[in-house]
C-alpha cells in the first residue's frame, strides 16, 4: 500500500497543498479528483521526489519512499515529455533499463505494450513523427516498461480519443487486477466514475473527501428517492413528512418518509419501481468542494 | 526488481547521448571538415609552395643555371628573354653579361632565383630548433582549432539538457535516476565522443605530415600530441561540465544562448588568447598554466621544446585539480537548476540548497 501522510507544501507565501493524507491501496484504482490547481499535480510530483514536501511523509509497503524504491514506481507526468527524435521501441526499452530492468526483458516487456496499446506499426518510427493521441499512448508505455509497483499517473486520459480510452483503460485494469495501486488524477468525471474503485478528492490543498466509489455516494446519498408507480404520482406531495422534488407522471422524487410513501403507493396499487436516488461522482464533487 | 547503479545509469545515459549526437548530421559534417582541414594546413603548402621557379636563359647563361632548382626555359636572345619576364611569364630572364651573367626582374629582385645563383657561406645556428617558427604557428593554429571545435561542440551537452527540460521527460528522469548520474553520463558520453574524434586525428596527423614530405616533423609532433591529447581530454571535461549548467539553466531552446556566454568565453579566450601571445614566451608561460588556456598554451610549448615535461606535469595536476572544483560546482547548480521551469534561473538560485 502506498500511504501519503500529512504532506504540505508552499511555494513563497501561498501553501499549495495542506497536511494532504491518503492511501492508494493494491489492486485498486484511485482518481485523484479536484480542480485546477487544487494540488493534484504537486501531490503526485512529491510522491515521485521530483519535489520535495515542506512535512510529512510518503511511504511504500511501510517504508519511507527513497530513491531506492522509487524507481520500482511508474509515472506519467502531467506535461508529457519523452525524446522527440528518438525511436519508439529504442526509447521505451531504453527507459526500462534506466529503471534497472535487464535489456533482454526490457525489449520484451516494450513488445508486449506496444502489442497492448496498438503501437507496434510504429515501433521504429521517431516519436516527433506520431499524433499525439499516439504519443500519448507511447506516453503510458513509458510508464508502465519496468512492470512498477505502484502507477503513479496524472491525466492519463486527457487528448485521447474514447477508443484509445479503452485500449489504455484495459492496460491499466490489469496491472490493478495484478496488485499494483494505481493512482490517475483526472478532470473527466465520467471517466472516473466507471473506472476508479477508490476516489480522493482534493480542494485547495486539502482533502475532501476521501473513500471507497460506493462508500462516498451513500454518505453523500441524503435522503432521497424515487418511485415509478402504475398511474398518476400526484398524491405523493399528500403523505406528511415528504417534500415532492420532482413529478412527472407515474414518476415521482422525494426527499424522507420512503416507508411512508411505499406503504401508501402499494395500498393504492402496483409499485413499478423503488430505489434510493444517488449521487453521481459530478455531483459529489460539486458538494465537497 | 533490481535498481540501475549508479554507475549502470551513467552509462545507460552516456550511451544515449552518443548514440543520439552520432546520428545527426552536423556531427559528420563537422568531423570530416576538420580532417579535411588538417590535410589542407599540412599537405597544400607544400603542393603549392615548392615549385621551382621559372626563369628564361640566353646563350651561354644557359649552362649557368642547369643543375639549379630552377625551371629553365630557353630564349634566342635578350629581347625575347625580356619579353617573357614582362609577359609575366617567367620570374626573371638569365643573360650574358660580359664574362659573367645578369639578372632581369620586372620590379623586385627575385631572390629565390638570386639565391640559387650564388654561393651561400656555411650557417651555424646557436640555438639549433627542429622546429622553424613556421611550424610553430602551424601548429598553434591546430591545436587552437582543435580545442575551439570540441569545445563548441559541447554546446550538445547544453542541448541535450534544455530538450530534457522542455519536453518534460526529466521528470521521469530525475524520479528514476539520481540527477547526478545525468549529469556524468552526459559528460562522459561526449568526452568519449570527443577522445574517439581525437585519436582519429591524432593518427590522421603523422599521415598527414608523410604525405607533406615532412616526415622530420613527426619526431616533434609525435610526443606534442602525446601531451595534447590529455590537457585537450581535462580542458572538454572542464568546458563540458560548464556548457551542462548553461543548458540546465533555461528552459527552451530559444533562450540557451543568454547562458551561453561564459562558455563561449572560456572555449574562445585560450584560443585567441594563444593566438595573439605565442610568441610572447612569458606570456605563453603563464597561460600554460591558467586551467582553461593551458589546454593550448602548454602543448604548444612541448612543442616549441620550451618546457620541461615537469612544467607540463604541473599544469595538468593544476588543470586535473580545477576539473574536480569545477565537477562539484557545476553538479550543485545542475541539480539546484534542472527541475525549475520558467524563466531562467539565475546562478544564486540554483546554488541554494534545496527547498
Amino acid at each position: 500500500m502506498l500511504t501519503v501522510r500529512g504532506i504540505s507544501r508552499s511555494f513563497g507565501d501561498h501553501r499549495v497543498l495542506d497536511e494532504v493524507s491518503f492511501d492508494v491501496k493494491p489492486g485498486r484504482m484511485t482518481g485523484f479528483l479536484g480542480a485546477n490547481g487544487s494540488g493534484k499535480t504537486t501531490t503526485m510530483r512529491i510522491v515521485l521526489g521530483v519535489l520535495a514536501a515542506h512535512g510529512g511523509s510518503v511511504s511504500w509497503q511501510g517504508k519511507p519512499v527513497t530513491a531506492q524504491n522509487r524507481p520500482h514506481f511508474g509515472y506519467m507526468p502531467e506535461e508529457r515529455g519523452l525524446y522527440p527524435k528518438m525511436k519508439v521501441r529504442e526509447q521505451i526499452t531504453w527507459l526500462g533499463r534506466l529503471h534497472g530492468v535487464d535489456r533482454e526483458v526490457a525489449q520484451r516487456n516494450t513488445d508486449r505494450l506496444l502489442d497492448d496499446l496498438e503501437l507496434t506499426d510504429r515501433a521504429n518510427d521517431r516519436l516527433e513523427q506520431l499524433s499525439l493521441g499516439n504519443q500519448q499512448r507511447v506516453q503510458i508505455a513509458a510508464a508502465l516498461v519496468h512492470d512498477p509497483d505502484v502507477l503513479i499517473l496524472d491525466e492519463p486520459f486527457s487528448g485521447l480519443d474514447p477508443i484509445a480510452v479503452e485500449t489504455v483503460l484495459d492496460v491499466l485494469r490489469k496491472r490493478a487486477a495484478n496488485g499494483v495501486p494505481v493512482l490517475f488524477s483526472s478532470h473527466q468525471l465520467a471517466i472516473v466514475e466507471r473506472l476508479c474503485d477508490d476516489v480522493v478528492i482534493i480542494s485547495k490543498g486539502r482533502i475532501a473527501a476521501n473513500g471507497s466509489r460506493e462508500e462516498l455516494r451513500r454518505t453523500h446519498a441524503g435522503d432521497r428517492y424515487e418511485i415509478v408507480v402504475a398511474e398518476d404520482a400526484g398524491w405523493v406531495r399528500d403523505v406528511p413528512g415528504t417534500t415532492l422534488v420532482e413529478l412527472d407522471g407515474p414518476r415521482a422524487v422525494f426527499e424522507s418518509e420512503p416507508q411512508q410513501v411505499l406503504k401508501a403507493a402499494l395500498e393504492r396499487g402496483e409499485v413499478c419501481s423503488f430505489t434510493p436516488v444517488v449521487p453521481t461522482l459530478d455531483e459529489i464533487f460539486k458538494e465537497v468542494i | 526488481m533490481a535498481r540501475a547503479s549508479f554507475a549502470q545509469a551513467t552509462w545507460l545515459v552516456a550511451e544515449r547521448e552518443m548514440k543520439t549526437f552520432v546520428s545527426t548530421k552536423g556531427f559528420w559534417i563537422g568531423f570530416v571538415a576538420t580532417i579535411v582541414g588538417l590535410f589542407a594546413l599540412t599537405v597544400l603548402p607544400t603542393v603549392f609552395g615548392d615549385d621551382d621557379p621559372k626563369v628564361a636563359a640566353v646563350g651561354s647563361a644557359v649552362q649557368v643555371v642547369q643543375g639549379k632548382h630552377l625551371d629553365v626555359r630557353e630564349v634566342a636572345d635578350v629581347q625575347a628573354a625580356a619579353d617573357l619576364v614582362r609577359a609575366d611569364e617567367v620570374e626573371a630572364a638569365i643573360v650574358p653579361d660580359g664574362s659573367g651573367i645578369k639578372v632581369i626582374a620586372l620590379n623586385d629582385p627575385p631572390n629565390d632565383v638570386i639565391r640559387q645563383l650564388v654561393a651561400s657561406p656555411p650557417v651555424e645556428l646557436l640555438d639549433a630548433s627542429a622546429v622553424s617558427s613556421g611550424q610553430r604557428s602551424v601548429t598553434v593554429i591546430v591545436f587552437g582549432l582543435v580545442f575551439l571545435m570540441f569545445g563548441m561542440g559541447g554546446a550538445a551537452i547544453a542541448q541535450s539538457t534544455v530538450t530534457e527540460k522542455q519536453t518534460r521527460i526529466v521528470e521521469i528522469l530525475v524520479s528514476t535516476v539520481p540527477v547526478r548520474a545525468l549529469l556524468a553520463g552526459k559528460i562522459l558520453g561526449h568526452t568519449i565522443l570527443t577522445l574517439c574524434q581525437v585519436v582519429v586525428l591524432a593518427l590522421a596527423a603523422p599521415i598527414a605530415l608523410r604525405v607533406a614530405g615532412l616526415a622530420e616533423l613527426l619526431a616533434v609532433v609525435v610526443p606534442a600530441l602525446g601531451w595534447f591529447v590529455p590537457f585537450l581530454m581535462l580542458g572538454f571535461v572542464l568546458i563540458s561540465s560548464m556548457w551542462a549548467v548553461a543548458g540546465a539553466l533555461v528552459s527552451r531552446q530559444e533562450d540557451l544562448g543568454s547562458t551561453m556566454g561564459l562558455v563561449m568565453l572560456a572555449v574562445m579566450g585560450p584560443y585567441f588568447g594563444v593566438q595573439f601571445f605565442y610568441e610572447n614566451a612569458a606570456v605563453l608561460s603563464v597561460m600554460s598554466f591558467v586551467p582553461f588556456t593551458a589546454a593550448v598554451a602548454m602543448p604548444v610549448r612541448m612543442f616549441a621544446q620550451q618546457a620541461q615535461p615537469w612544467e607540463a606535469l604541473v599544469s595538468l595536476g593544476l588543470l586535473a585539480t580545477t576539473v574536480v572544483v569545477i565537477l562539484l560546482v557545476a553538479s550543485r547548480l545542475y541539480t539546484g537548476s534542472l527541475l525549475q521551469t520558467g524563466a531562467r534561473v539565475k546562478l544564486s538560485r540554483a546554488w541554494a540548497p534545496a527547498e
